[in-house]
């Protein structure tokens, strides 16, 4: 882009929305939430810009920011972005508007609210698009500071201990992720993941380790798996994958419901994007070593949570226990790239659809998990705080256009042909089936209760006998379906037309699984 | 000739000019004092200035690493010279000494009880501190040593709170028992060395044979390694800053401790390079109890003050575990978590001792609980959530940039306290965690005979330090070149040239 710091550009214009809103006068709320608005479609502007000028036949990285930063430690500006990491940008600037406008009925310290979901912002911008670990390390974790406060200052009854439970699970895999990567740095002097991963397909990382580490006499393999194992468990419990889930259902309840969007949407794939661009190409080795563990933690987490979905009662923990699902799929899709290994030219079809597949899902995901919550958050509106799966019933009758919305979202979510859903799964499915026939068909049993407990919720809140409590209440108000009609929209256009953002993602998808060698 | 010794004259000027303050205008002791101050900052930031230009930069040329600041014959007949010298590392303390000495002020501004013998004694500590931090002659850097603890002394036993001629007590006792070992061990070595020297330089030069280093060098590490809360000689931190008022625990934990690590490097690691061998892992183990054991023990406190007591110790073993990883970046980490804890600790014994205690009057936590800080004193619950951010170690803040470096060398040095250092990284959350919610932003009733009577705001003083610290520990945070292009060629100086040769360089 002509030399213009368009990343950088992107990444600080929320910062300095959250700046103007932290100096304002807080009593003045309508216009808090202009100006975070404001802010949120500024930088909604920037990342369409970059969408229409990222070239998608173009290989490697674009954009490209790269300055010394801390030369002592190893430590550069370097942002940069592939089609990996523009879907995640866009999924960002689309999805903090819509959880702004959601966010109307905070009324205490407005103000401090909204500069807390920019700062967030900019964390997941920073974290989309920084290149070296210094950098990304930075914002990985500042996103945490303003998630921390959203949750433990706006949050329901036991925010107190959700919000801490959360910080401290995820600082336990950070402070795990951070010593391996001391480490590595330690080794191989470099904090630049491009120029990791290269060394990592080589086998140079567990080499340069096993070269500096004379450790109890550990071997060369088991050496790069115990620094693989922190890494690793950085992103399991970002994810999450099961058992490192526990934060989640609390964290996702417990925080008001524009909060509980950002991190189901958003902050979610802080930790499959991880996968990605970190552990799946610095790691290759040390993931096929432990493929079949992976695989059933993947299958686990399809299968235990869609269950533990279906054991639940209130309906924002039925969507928590989902979303845990639905990056499953995710979790068995990238698992199952590392399975062969080499120059077995006809998998790359089948791997490059599961890439494809995954990325996608995270976008689909990204868009139908915060819609939902969104939908549960006009019903907690409506009844009072009220939100257990027992508690309605009948609704479509009360509020056809909430049901009839909230029904497209639930299939969409289900995975129903001609909604967004539909294709991230398929892609998964049919990549995975082949590398990993085993755990994708255990895999099969968690649509199958995903589609039963999707249906309940149906079932119980929209149809059946109208409760008699519920007889006034209003359907959803013209701003509200304002707030979601866009994202239903953009369900249905990637449903029809998935080559939207496929076409985007191809090259870098095929890029990957190219230099999957090792 | 740099202009860094004025920092240690200014100071004692400030002293003098107090005492011949008239009693009228005690009250304007602290202007006095806060001038004084702020001129020694200046002369640090200028001297550091002047020391980088006189220096060179890429690639530094190690002979232009010490420079003199100030030479003078002192006591001829026994090698004693009035010298001052800087190298990267007294810069950055220095400096640190000079924002910590400016803030200190700014949060003692509602001192009334015997202002002027307050400062004085205040900037009597600061120029001691100052000195330590320039002397490169044994004897002198131990007069100057001495001359800090007197103040510290008082400035507990005549100012403090909870328990003070304990706390005051047990500090000077510490104090005195150290140095005494120091002293063992400076005088045993100009012994030994036969030289008829104390300059530092010369002496670090002298190969002490083995044997003597094996029981000198332990002697004057644990000498001053005291005074920076090394396990198990640490139990006068906790209860000397709980006693100390505001802004002495403020020099207490962002100086003072930093003049036994800065003891320990440059005295004992220097002079007696085979006996840190020797006994390098053994530290090493102390330090990494240390960091676990100060964590833990900062979780369960009930007094707020204890709780940033504890983390103190905490937080010092990060410098001493990088002390003995014996490799340049283990030692820089080392250096700049000096650096950074003086920053950060200075701002945590800020919030509780003034914005927090000065209002309240109570440090319990169970009773803070009660009455929703949040509210009642926004700016302190803000900065105190920035403080307890930065320090956990999150990015962005100097703690992380420090403790990283200090990560990287111990994983070369020994990598199973580098393990156990993450752990005490991970209880350091917790303990943070749990006192910034129960202090600030609890959920508790508010208990309604507390929120009766409104807090008084936030003064603008206290905005101003407050705005000080955070501004170092961003722009440091975020930069580390700047203070790590000080201390980082440091290393490479002929003083240092048998301490490079048993480490990793």
């Amino acid at each position: 882009m002509n030399g213009f710091p368009i990343i950088s550009v992107l990444t600080f214009t929320p910062l300095v929305g959250a700046a103007l809103l932290l100096g304002m006068d807080p009593d003045r709320k309508r216009l808090a939430g202009l100006l975070a608005l404001g802010f949120s479609v500024l930088a909604l502007f920037w990342a369409a810009l970059l969408w229409l000028n990222f070239d998608s036949a173009a290989p490697g990285l674009q954009f490209i920011e790269q300055h010394d930063w801390v030369p002592a430690i190893g430590a550069e500006y370097k942002v940069g972005m592939d089609g990996l990491s523009l879907v995640m940008v866009l999924l960002t600037a689309i999805v903090v508007p819509i959880a702004l406008l959601a966010a109307s009925g905070i009324q205490d310290k407005t103000n401090i609210f909204l500069a807390l979901v920019l700062m967030l912002q900019t964390g997941l911008f920073g974290t989309f698009t920084a290149q070296n670990f210094f950098h990304w390390f930075l914002f990985w974790e500042l996103s945490l500071i303003p998630a921390f406060f959203l949750i433990k200052l706006w949050g329901g009854p036991n925010r107190g201990p959700a919000a801490t439970q959360f910080f401290i699970y995820t600082m336990v895999g950070s402070v795990a992720m951070l010593l391996s990567f001391l480490a590595i740095y330690w080794a191989t002097g470099s904090f630049d993941f491009a120029r990791l991963s290269e060394l990592g397909r080589n086998g140079e990382i567990s080499s340069a380790l096993y070269a500096k580490f004379g450790w109890y006499g550990l071997s060369k393999e088991k050496l790069a798996l115990l620094i693989f194992a922190g890494v690793f468990l950085g992103f399991a419990v970002k994810v999450p994958v099961i058992p490192f889930h526990t934060w989640l259902p609390a964290a996702y309840s417990e925080a008001p419901t524009s909060v509980t969007m950002l991190l189901t949407g958003l902050m979610s794939k802080m930790g499959v994007y991880g996968l990605l661009r970190v552990l799946l190409p610095i790691f290759p080795v040390q993931i096929q070593f432990v493929l079949t563990p992976l695989l059933w933690l993947a299958v686990g987490t399809i299968v235990l949570s869609a269950c533990a979905a279906f054991a639940q009662r209130d309906l924002k923990r039925i969507f928590a226990y989902s979303s845990i699902n639905h990056l499953g799929y995710c979790l068995l899709g990238v698992f199952a790239l590392a399975k062969l290994t080499g120059d077995e030219a006809p998998w790359n079809v089948e791997k490059s659809a599961a890439l494809n597949g995954v990325i996608l899902q995270m976008f689909n995901h990204g868009l139908t998990a915060p819609i939902l919550f969104c939908f549960i958050g006009f019903l907690e509106q409506r009844s009072g705080g009220l939100r257990g799966l027992d508690d309605f019933g009948g609704l479509r009758k009360v509020a056809p256009v909430f049901c009839g919305l909230m029904g497209i979202a639930l299939f969409a979510s289900l995975g129903l042909p001609g909604l967004n859903g539909f294709v991230g799964e398929f892609l998964i499915f049919k990549g995975a089936f082949p590398l990993a026939t085993w755990a994708t068909a255990l895999s099969v049993l968690g649509l199958l209760v995903t589609a039963i407990f999707l249906l309940t919720v149906l079932q119980r809140v929209f149809s059946g006998p109208v409760n008699n409590h519920w007889l006034r209440l209003p359907d959803l108000t013209i701003r509200e379906r304002l707030i979601v009609l866009p994202a239903i929209a953009l369900m249905f256009v990637i449903g029809i037309c998935p080559q939207l953002v496929i076409g985007k993602i191809n090259t870098t998808v095929m890029q990957v699984v190219a230099q999957l060698k090792f | 000739m740099n202009m860094l010794a004025w920092t240690v004259y200014t100071s004692f000027a400030g002293v003098l000019a107090l005492m011949l303050l008239p009693s009228a205008r005690a009250r304007d002791a602290r202007k006095l004092a806060l001038v004084i101050a702020v001129i020694g900052l200046f002369i640090g930031f200028a001297g550091a200035f002047q020391y980088a230009a006189a220096r060179g930069t890429s690639p530094v040329k190690p002979e232009n690493v010490v420079q003199t600041v100030a030479q003078q014959s002192w006591v001829p007949g026994l090698g004693i010279n009035y010298f001052l010298a800087a190298d990267g590392i007294s810069i950055v303390l220095v400096l640190l000494t000079g924002l910590a000495a400016v803030v200190g002020i700014l949060f003692s501004w509602n001192i009334d009880r015997r202002p002027k013998e307050f400062f004085a004694f205040y900037l009597a500590l600061i120029g001691g501190v100052y000195g330590v931090f320039l002397s490169f002659d044994l004897f002198l850097l131990f007069v100057f040593y001495e001359l800090a603890i007197i103040p510290k002394y008082f400035l507990i036993a005549i100012w403090g709170s909870t328990n003070r001629e304990y706390g005051a007590m047990k500090l000077a006792l510490y104090s005195f028992i150290g140095s005494a070992m120091v002293l063992v061990g400076i005088v045993a070595a100009y012994v030994v060395s036969g030289a008829k020297t104390m300059n530092l330089i010369e002496l670090s030069h002298y190969p002490f044979p083995a044997g003597f280093q094996s029981w000198a060098f332990p002697l004057v590490f644990i000498g001053f390694a005291i005074l920076a809360g090394l396990w198990p000689f640490h139990t006068w931190a906790p209860t000397g800053h709980v006693a100390a008022p505001t802004a002495a625990s403020m020099l207490l934990a962002g100086v003072v401790m930093k003049l036994g690590a800065y003891g320990a490097l440059r005295v004992a690691m220097t002079l007696f390079p085979l006996g840190l061998q020797a006994w390098s892992s053994t530290i090493a183990l102390l330090a990494g109890i240390g960091i676990v054991y100060g964590a833990m023990v900062a979780l369960v406190q009930k007094d707020f003050k204890f709780v940033i007591g504890y983390s103190s110790v905490s937080h010092m073993g990060f410098v001493l575990l990088g002390l003995m990883t014996l490799n340049s970046i283990g030692l820089s980490g080392a250096v700049l978590q000096m650096f950074s804890h003086g920053i950060i600790a200075g701002l945590l014994f800020g919030v509780v001792g003034r914005m927090v205690y000065d209002r309240t009057h109570t440090r319990d936590l169970p009773e803070l609980q009660g009455m929703n800080l949040s509210r009642a004193i926004p700016f302190a619950a803000g900065t105190f959530a920035v403080a307890a951010f930065a320090s956990m170690g999150l990015p962005g803040f100097s703690g992380f940039a420090a403790e990283m470096q200090v990560l990287i060398g111990a994983w070369y040095a020994f990598p199973t306290f580098t393990i156990l250092a993450g752990l005490g990284i991970l209880i350091g959350v917790t303990y943070t965690l749990r006192v910034l919610q129960l202090s600030f932003f609890s959920d508790a009733e508010p208990n309604s005979e507390a929120a009766a009577h409104a807090l008084p705001p936030i003064t603008v003083p206290e905005r101003f330090g407050a705005a000080i610290l955070i501004a170092a520990t961003v722009i440091i945070g975020l930069f580390p070149g700047v203070l790590l292009n000080l201390i980082g060629p440091s290393f490479a100086s002929p003083l240092f040239e048998q301490l490079r040769k048993v480490g990793a360089f």
